[in-house]
């Protein structure tokens, strides 16, 4: 087992240095030159000189590989540079973006978790059953339904015409309820599927027979169904945070969000290079690191994995 | 593979899919013949108009029929996903056979380049080549090719590496049959089930991505119609007129929902024994498991 995480680790350090390397080179394959775009975004007329004043200021005449050592060492630091738009530096305004968006995917992580288990385990139990089905048919809408239009709708019944919750920003109360289950909907269809599905073949294995045959009552042999199948739920969840946290891009744009998503979109917009750049590489380690945990912890977990 | 055909055709809810697919595919393409109005002609003084024999669906808030509205936004949603898709399982089926048939080096190169891709969020990645090229279609398309080719590549890859297991290419080596031969009459023929399935199902999820960008505004821009647009352009008349939502929304939805079902029909028609419990979306399994196997390898 040690010999796994010294290996998973240390493979770790060349995907690191990719990621950066591919987030520093995206600006490089732009059609446009930095310089340029960070002269226009801010409505000047971008002339020959200002533009030479600006490539010097942002350092682009510096040799590929000197920028992309100053800019990982920056980055390293913290320092992402400064936003093209309103000169701000950009790690403050991301700093100041993660805490909602971070609170938007934690209550609609804890939606999915309570809702998709409840389901899952109900269908599990009465397979095949009247009850079976039409959560199965409930939750095959949830895939094929567009996030956006689900949220656009749910807001039009419980804001626009039911007026119990508010349309959007963060600060009403209720306001993360609406852009939280709208995230959760996708995901909630996903796990009550596998939950379903895992325990369903679980209910098949020696081990259950062997309950019965010793007497056990159909809620213990459930319970032990269940925590078997947990397994392959919880890997599959850790490896969607981050998903869900980059999925939060749409939903935040829908309900006004003042989350990252939307910083990333408005910058988008306002082609405000240095911003996406880090929104890249910061959203890349970090889905990164949830996949490195997800695998130790399931190898930690499951003592059948260790020889692996 | 005659069997397949047969199967295929016996199951109901695969031939309607495929007719109704078939349908809304046939009416995006013909759409300047079959849609009664021009998409953008505007007329301020009819819109807000409820569904009349003259206007089906009725008409937006700059008076455009949203019948034919649906009709030209099909073209764009349907028919660039489908070309995305087109080029994604392409490159993926190209390099995965490479990697699987030949594996050694050339296989490790691959798969690690393949690795750092998929370090990324597929949604992450989109949104930062569409962030630096600008927003159009055409950037989209490009975007959504570059996030998810290494994704079916690795599939593909996993698909073949099942099939050179398999005895009757070990045979076909052993009794001298070309590199070529093989891959073309064997690996590929053998493989081509699972390749239509996972096709499908990646349409679903491009249309569903390429509205969502165009819902964004990142995607197609106006006056042209698109199915995540006209959402967009619903969303802002949302407390006057919420009528609007429907039918791009439905539309999205009955599309998707379509290519789910086809997905999940090829794969019961390709594999009929197969146990009922992973009958239902057994590549979105796939996905996730052998994603997993793959890490620990």
């Amino acid at each position: 087992m040690k010999q796994y995480f010294v290996k998973r680790l240390l493979w770790m350090i060349p995907i690191l240095i990719g990621i950066s390397f591919f987030a520093f080179i995206l600006i490089n394959l732009s059609p446009s030159d930095p310089a340029e775009v960070a002269i226009r975004v801010n409505e000047i007329t971008p002339t020959a000189e200002n533009v030479a004043q600006m490539r010097e200021q942002l350092g682009l005449d510096d040799p590929f590989l000197t920028r992309y050592a100053t800019w990982l060492g920056n980055a390293l630091q913290g320092d992402f540079g400064h936003s093209y738009v309103n000169n701000k530096p950009v790690a403050q305004e991301i700093a100041k973006a993660l805490p909602p968006t971070l609170y938007l995917a934690g209550v609609s992580l804890m939606i999915i978790v309570v809702v998709s288990v409840g389901v899952g385990v109900l269908c599990a139990v009465k397979e095949d059953s009247l009850t079976d089905k039409a959560l199965r048919g409930i939750v095959f809408v949830g895939t094929a339904i567009p996030g956006f239009w689900a949220g656009i709708l749910l807001m039009w019944l419980f804001a626009v015409k039911l007026k119990w919750l508010p349309t959007s920003g963060m600060t009403a109360p209720g306001a993360v309820i609406l852009p939280a289950v709208t995230l959760a909907l996708g995901y909630i269809s996903t796990y009550v599927r596998l939950i379903r599905n895992t325990m369903i073949q679980n209910k098949r294995e020696n081990y259950v027979l062997y309950g019965r045959v010793r007497g056990l009552s159909e809620k213990t042999i459930t319970r032990h169904v269940f925590k078997n199948s947990l397994q392959t739920s919880l890997t599959a969840l850790g490896m969607s945070i981050p998903k869900l946290i980059a999925g939060t891009v749409v939903i935040e744009n829908i309900f006004a969000w003042p989350g990252i998503g939307r910083l990333c979109v408005t910058a988008i917009f306002n082609r405000d290079f240095p911003m996406i750049q880090a929104y890249v590489l910061i959203m890349a380690v970090l889905f990164v690191f949830c996949n490195l945990l997800v695998d130790m912890g399931s190898v930690w977990i499951d003592p059948r994995r260790r020889e692996a | 593979m005659v069997g397949f055909f047969k199967r295929f055709r016996n199951d109901t809810l695969a031939m309607s899919v495929s007719f109704f697919l078939g349908t809304v595919i046939l009416l995006a393409v013909l759409a300047p013949l079959v849609a009664p109005y021009d998409p953008t002609a505007q007329n301020i003084i009819n819109k807000f108009q409820g569904p009349s024999l003259a206007h089906w669906f009725g008409t937006d808030q700059l008076g455009r029929d949203v019948f034919s509205r649906i009709l030209y936004g099909g073209r764009v949603t349907i028919l660039v996903s489908l070309m995305t898709m087109a080029v994604t399982i392409l490159i993926g089926t190209v390099l995965g056979v490479l990697a699987g048939y030949f594996r050694g080096r050339l296989d490790d190169v691959i798969m690690r380049i393949c690795d750092i891709m998929l370090s990324f969020p597929s949604e992450v990645l989109i949104l930062a080549i569409v962030g630096i090229l600008g927003t159009g279609i055409a950037n989209i398309v490009l975007a959504t090719v570059i996030a998810k080719w290494a994704w079916y590549v690795r599939m593909i890859r996993a698909i073949i590496i099942q099939f050179m297991d398999s005895n009757y290419i070990r045979f076909a080596k052993v009794s001298g049959c070309s590199t070529g031969h093989i891959i073309r009459k064997h690996l590929l023929v053998g493989a081509l089930g699972e390749i239509a399935v996972l096709a499908t199902l990646d349409t679903a999820g491009t249309i569903l991505n390429i509205s969502a960008l165009s819902f964004l505004g990142l995607g197609v821009q106006p006056p042209t119609a698109e199915w995540g647009m006209m959402l967009n352009e619903a969303k802002n008349v949302m407390t006057t007129n919420p009528g609007q939502m429907l039918a791009p929304g439905v539309a999205i939805f009955m599309v998707v929902a379509a290519f789910n079902f086809l997905g999940d029909s090829i794969q019961e028609a390709m594999n009929p024994k197969i146990d009922k419990v992973f009958k239902t979306r057994r590549s979105l399994f796939g996905a996730m498991f052998g994603r997993k196997k793959a890490v620990i390898e």
